[in-house]
């Protein structure tokens, strides 16, 4: 596990906002900006999807990115590609050392499976997609929710091919960042998720930051 | 459940019952078909060492599709075998996994595109090679998905059924060699009207130089859905309510 700081000042960003827990967030990077997700107070599942901005229908794909780095753990060095085989970004900066990729987003009725029936008037990362898409982009759908990034949310797999989420490796303040290398949209839901240690069973905000074009790494 | 349990050496009563259809893929081949409630569709590596990619859809509202992570984390896994089922995006089971002599087949890895092919194998032109041309499973899954009016944005997460690509304690890929021998059989039993589309094409990392997909058959039975004491729904408490909201769908 490789972790890398960064030197880029929150002073100088673009932009820097606050989200809190249950609220969807979506913008478009131009090549070259950097996002910074910041785990304000640890523990915090950062659902995250990415998609080429002038043709959606190129979107993140978990599993060409877990095959062609030969690893199931994103972490800086990771290149997050498309479902055409292209770099949408890569991880620059990490202080976490591993997000998950496998584990996807909580959703009502996936909560009803896992959970229990009666779990299904919960609030739910794919909740949040749906209004988010819905109110902020003009041709997303249901079915460009696909395999997402789980930034700071730990789910190892072992050998035999048994899934486990395990507590987190994060802490307040811990933080990654990703350099855009095609204009990328970006959709985040700050999970809600109650159910399980995720969120370390308490949801809490996240801190966006973007920085222009040439800022660093 | 052990692996020893999850094998079956003695055909089963259903098994002996004739089936409804049987046809072959030739390597290279796609294929489609609406598998309604019940059926049971059994795919059979002839030769040893197949890969079969497969997508699954409701069939009655086909933005209802196989969501990986959701099969993974209900049921703790990172494989699928006899025992499990796979999950669509909208909490119900499109199908079971009702028997299978391999233990593993994979949902990580994803598929190969033409640049794979390529790299790999070299052109492989139809105008060369005519029906022996180098297919790749992305184009086979657009064209076939293509007939449903279903296109790139539908393409998510598949299975690879017969291949196993196991990760060690740090996370590291590995392909495992030699994992499907000849005579190996999975089959599926359908929990809602399935559109299953399959492409019996080379997996990204099977490191064989030679473009030589072998031939797969497969088999459909008429079958009826999951029972109160089917095994797949007592496998866990999860896929007892993931049961539980399949028959409430068709109530």
């Amino acid at each position: 596990m490789t972790l890398a700081d960064s030197r880029l000042d929150p002073v100088r960003a673009l932009h820097d906002v606050t989200l809190d827990s249950g609220l969807g967030w979506t913008h478009v990077l131009k090549p070259g900006q950097i996002l910074r997700i910041v785990d304000l107070e640890g523990n915090q599942a950062v659902d995250t999807l990415f998609y080429n901005a002038e043709d959606e229908s190129e979107r993140y794909s978990a599993v060409d990115t877990v095959r062609e780095q030969g690893n199931l753990y994103l972490s800086v060095g990771t290149q997050l590609l498309s479902t055409e085989g292209r770099v949408l970004c890569t991880i620059v900066a990490d202080t976490c050392g591993r997000h998950d990729t496998l584990g996807g987003a909580c959703a009502a009725e996936s909560n009803q499976v896992r959970y229990a029936i009666e779990k299904r008037y919960m609030h739910s990362c794919r909740d949040t997609f749906l209004l988010t898409i819905a109110n902020e982009t003009r041709h997303l759908s249901k079915r460009d929710l696909t395999a997402n990034v789980n930034f700071f949310m730990n789910v190892p797999v072992t050998p035999e091919g048994k899934l486990t989420f395990e507590d987190g490796l994060s802490a307040p303040g811990r933080y990654v960042e990703m350099r855009a290398e095609m204009p990328v949209r970006v959709l985040i839901s700050n999970c809600p998720q109650l159910n399980n240690p995720c969120n370390g069973y308490d949801p809490t905000p996240i801190r966006l930051l973007i920085w222009a074009a040439g800022s660093g790494h | 459940m052990s692996r020893n349990e999850l094998r079956d050496p003695l055909p089963s009563r259903e098994q002996l019952v004739q089936p409804l259809l049987q046809e072959q893929l030739r390597g290279g081949q796609m294929w489609s078909r609406v598998l309604r409630r019940g059926q049971r569709l059994r795919l059979i590596d002839v030769a040893g060492g197949a890969s079969v990619a497969a997508l699954f859809y409701n069939a009655d509202e086909t933005s209802e599709r196989y969501n990986m992570p959701d099969t993974l984390k209900a049921q703790h896994i990172a494989r699928l075998t006899a025992g499990f089922v796979l999950y669509s995006d909208m909490g119900r089971v499109l199908c079971s996994v009702v028997s299978d002599s391999v233990g593993w087949h994979d949902t990580i890895t994803g598929h190969a595109s033409r640049a794979h092919n390529e790299a790999r194998y070299g052109a492989g032109s139809y105008q060369k090679l005519r029906n022996d041309f180098f297919r790749n499973t992305r184009d086979n899954f657009l064209t076939e998905l293509g007939k449903y009016d279903l296109g790139k944005r539908d393409l998510v997460a598949n299975l690879n059924f017969f291949v196993k690509v196991a990760a060690d304690e740090e996370g590291r890929l590995r392909w495992v060699e030699g994992h499907s021998p000849a005579g190996s059989h999975v089959e599926l039993r359908a929990e809602l009207n399935t559109l299953v589309i399959l492409s019996n094409t080379p997996h990204p990392l099977d490191p064989s130089p030679r473009y030589a997909p072998q031939p797969v058959a497969l088999e459909i039975r008429a079958g009826s859905p999951a029972g109160a004491d089917d095994a797949c729904r007592q496998s866990r408490p999860e896929n007892e309510r993931g049961f539980q909201l399949t028959e409430a769908y068709f109530t």
